[in-house]
């Protein structure tokens, strides 16, 4: 009943979320959703590090996590304001149209 | 230590200083400033200089040189520095250049007033100056040669003054270039100066020469030859003379104080410093004295039918300074600076006048155009007169003492000398003649600019004006020189110069001889100036009818013997035609373009198929991301499989 969750079942979500996100990434076609599956693979390694952090009683790897959540954050905001902006010039996200390397 | 303080380098270094601040400021500063500069540091080194005589006057040991002078290459036991000597030679070089020289600078203050571009024609004039002093007072040949092609720098810069006449620039070019092929002899003489005595210091190749001459005839011929074809460049001697007409270009001043006075003369100045060498290859000084009799005549019979009135004093210049290289060439060195001393006045003098001439005119340089003009620059007639009788020998002018050294000098010089004796004799009446030619056509007479091709030209005339007294102070001066420089006298010249370029080899056998031949100097010299009277003197008709039935000689003289153009033909045309087919076609093809054609051709395939992967498309970017992640993976991923290559033990290392 008590038994804790293996590490390894940590890992392999880890390891299943990360490849959804480069799959998302690399297949969807609308700029959101490839931003979402960036936070899927963000997420995917923050898991690892917490799995790891707790197994091998590390607190490092915790902190290290809270980096990652904040400049993920940041990340967000700078990356949906590009998008809007993109949006507003180009009336498009389909990532195959926005390959000018500029507005 | 009460070693004399002479401040030698000072005595280069303030002219530069003008020329540093003139040419860096001059375009912003007023004119008088700029003249101030111009003139005052010239005037500073001509004190120096002055000073540095005053106390050789007063007993000072020569030769000095400078202590610690600062070292500009050391390789082993090879050194050569930044050496200034002063020795009797130099002092009257030193005395020359800055003396005539600062007189010429007095007086182009007043030629190019009008001229744009004051200040670069005076930064020039500074500069020149600067490397001038640094050539005479060198202690060591590569120094010598920095001072020999920086006049050469000067020289080309103020032929090419004028910069929207193309003819200029092109005799600008002519000049250089033409110094280049005598530049390569002088290089080739410190070559082999360096592997014979290792050593370029002029002090030390005479020591080495005077203990222990170990040097035979064939080097030091070799060595000389080369030398010779250095000085041939810069003092304008057959073969390479052909610059020094053209040089003409440049304004008067310039042809007075690079192309007469100074510049031109550092060929005999090289040939006399060297002398100890010389002394060892009797061949090599023949080749000079051959070499300057032949231009001294050759010259001399081109000046007759010129009519540009510069070019009648260039050729009359080739031709004295042939007289300078046949004074060498039979080792009366002493002679030869003295007559370079005394020209330096006259011709001076002669470009001067024949500048305040044109000035006065309004640029008219052609003599045919000319006459009647000693009424009108009665203090240009007489200086003037005063010059032409110091070039043609008149006693007691300055040029009679010097030419007649010379002369005499060969005539006691074996029976080779006795032949070169002959031409220079002829040569001295052909001079008498054509300046009185000039100076009739010039001065006397009446005026023929009415009869020029147009009636425009009579207003010109009409303008005549005597120069302002800063052009004719220098005049004066110069005049004065003219007539009283010689009057030192050869064995006194010649007995101060001694220790510098030692005794004539040959002591003048006193009295009638000597005074034979000096009598007869001046009876030739009177013999050309009366044909002179004959034919320009009472009517000018005369001339003309000489040139009628002489037509053939005439037309040789008048396209100076096509010596332009055979030059153009036998050597310019076959360069250029060997650098358009030979190098143009084949090296410029092949080499140069085909290997940049190379170089663009495998850049350019490169480019093309690396832009393939630049497409800015996101997801390609990541796949090929997320491709290199899983190689990196499984590169490492194998390393620890296998655990036994070395690079991937590494990695995985790294990786872990």
């Amino acid at each position: 009943m008590n038994t804790p969750v293996p590490a390894d079942w940590y890992l392999l979500l880890s390891a299943a979320l990360f490849t959804l996100g480069v799959i998302g990434f690399l297949i969807k076609r609308s700029l959101i959703t490839v931003f979402m599956s960036i936070e899927l693979m963000l997420n995917a390694v923050n898991l690892s590090f917490v799995t790891f952090a707790h197994e091998w009683h590390a607190v490092k790897g915790q902190i290290f996590v809270f980096f990652v959540m904040m400049v993920a954050a940041a990340e967000a905001a700078v990356g949906l304001a590009i998008i809007i902006s993109i949006f507003r010039v180009r009336g498009t996200l389909t990532v195959d149209q926005i390959d000018r390397m500029k507005l | 230590m009460n070693e004399p303080m002479l401040f030698l380098p000072l005595i280069a270094l303030l002219p530069l200083a003008g020329f540093l601040l003139n040419g860096l400021f001059g375009s912003r500063l007023p004119k008088a400033l700029v003249s101030t500069i111009a003139l005052l540091f010239p005037l500073l080194s001509f004190a120096l200089v002055a000073r540095a005589a005053w106390m050789v006057h007063a007993g000072l040991a020569l030769p000095v040189a400078e202590a610690n002078a600062p070292t500009w290459i050391a390789v082993g036991t090879f050194h050569v520095g930044f050496q200034f000597v002063l020795d009797q030679l130099t002092l009257v070089m030193l005395l020359v250049v800055t003396g005539v020289g600062f007189l010429i600078h007095l007086y182009s203050v007043g030629y190019m007033e009008h001229e744009s571009g004051y200040w670069r024609f005076f930064a020039y004039l500074n500069l020149f100056l600067f490397f001038m002093t640094v050539l005479v007072l060198a202690g060591n040949f590569l120094l010598m040669f920095v001072g020999w092609e920086g006049v050469g720098l000067a020289s080309y810069l103020l032929i090419g003054f004028y910069i929207d006449r193309k003819s200029a620039g092109d005799a600008g070019i002519k000049a250089f270039v033409t110094n280049r092929v005598g530049d390569f002899g002088f290089l080739i003489a410190m070559f082999l100066l360096i592997a014979h005595f290792g050593t370029l210091s002029f002090s030390r190749i005479t020591a080495q020469l005077s203990a222990h001459p170990t040097l035979t005839t064939g080097a030091a011929t070799l060595i000389c030859l080369c030398l010779v074809l250095g000085a041939v460049g810069k003092s304008a001697q057959i073969p390479l003379y052909v610059w020094l007409p053209d040089a003409m270009e440049g304004p008067t001043p310039v042809s007075a104080l690079i192309h007469a006075a100074t510049m031109v003369t550092a060929g005999v100045y090289m040939i006399a410093r060297t002398h100890a060498l010389f002394d060892l290859a009797p061949a090599a000084l023949t080749v000079v004295a051959v070499i300057g009799t032949a231009t001294a005549f050759f010259a001399a019979t081109v000046a007759i039918v010129q009519t540009d009135i510069k070019r009648v004093l260039a050729y009359s210049t080739i031709s004295q300074l042939g007289y300078m290289f046949l004074g060498c060439g039979v080792g009366a060195y002493s002679a030869a600076v003295f007559h370079l001393m005394t020209h330096a006045f006259f011709k001076g003098l002669l470009f001067l006048a024949a500048g305040s001439v044109i000035h006065g005119l309004g640029g008219e340089q052609d003599i045919r155009r000319m006459g009647g003009l000693r009424k009108t620059m009665p203090v240009t007639f007489w200086t003037m007169t005063a010059a032409v009788l110091a070039i043609s020998g008149f006693f007691p002018f300055a040029g009679f003492f010097s030419k007649d050294a010379i002369l005499a000098a060969a005539f006691q010089h074996g029976s080779t000398g006795k032949l070169l004796w002959m031409v220079g004799l002829v040569t001295a009446l052909m001079t008498s003649f054509y300046m009185f030619r000039l100076w009739y056509l010039t001065f006397l007479g009446q005026s023929r600019a009415h009869s020029a091709s147009d009636g425009h030209d009579h207003e010109h005339h009409h303008h005549a004006h005597e120069s302002p007294w800063i052009m004719l102070l220098p005049l004066v001066l110069l005049a004065l020189l003219s007539v009283c420089g010689g009057w030192i006298g050869i064995d006194r010249f010649a007995a101060f110069l001694a220790p510098a370029t030692g005794m004539a080899s040959a002591a003048p056998n006193a009295g009638h001889t000597e005074l034979f031949l000096s009598v007869l100097a001046v009876l030739v010299a009177a013999l050309g100036w009366f044909v002179a009277h004959l034919f320009f003197g009472r009517r000018t008709s005369a001339a003309d009818d000489a040139a009628q039935r002489l037509a053939p000689l005439h037309r040789v003289l008048e396209h100076k013997y096509w010596i332009d153009e055979i030059y153009t033909s036998l050597i310019i045309r076959p360069i250029q035609w060997f650098a358009r087919f030979g190098l143009g076609w084949l090296g410029e093809l092949t080499l140069v373009r085909g290997s940049v054609w190379l170089l663009v051709g495998v850049t350019g395939l490169c480019g093309e198929l690396l832009r393939r992967w630049q497409s800015g498309n996101l997801r390609s970017y990541a796949a090929w991301l997320a491709i290199g992640a899983a190689a990196l993976l499984i590169f490492a991923l194998a390393g620890t499989l296998l655990g036994m290559n070395s690079l991937a033990d590494s990695i995985h290392w790294a990786v872990r």
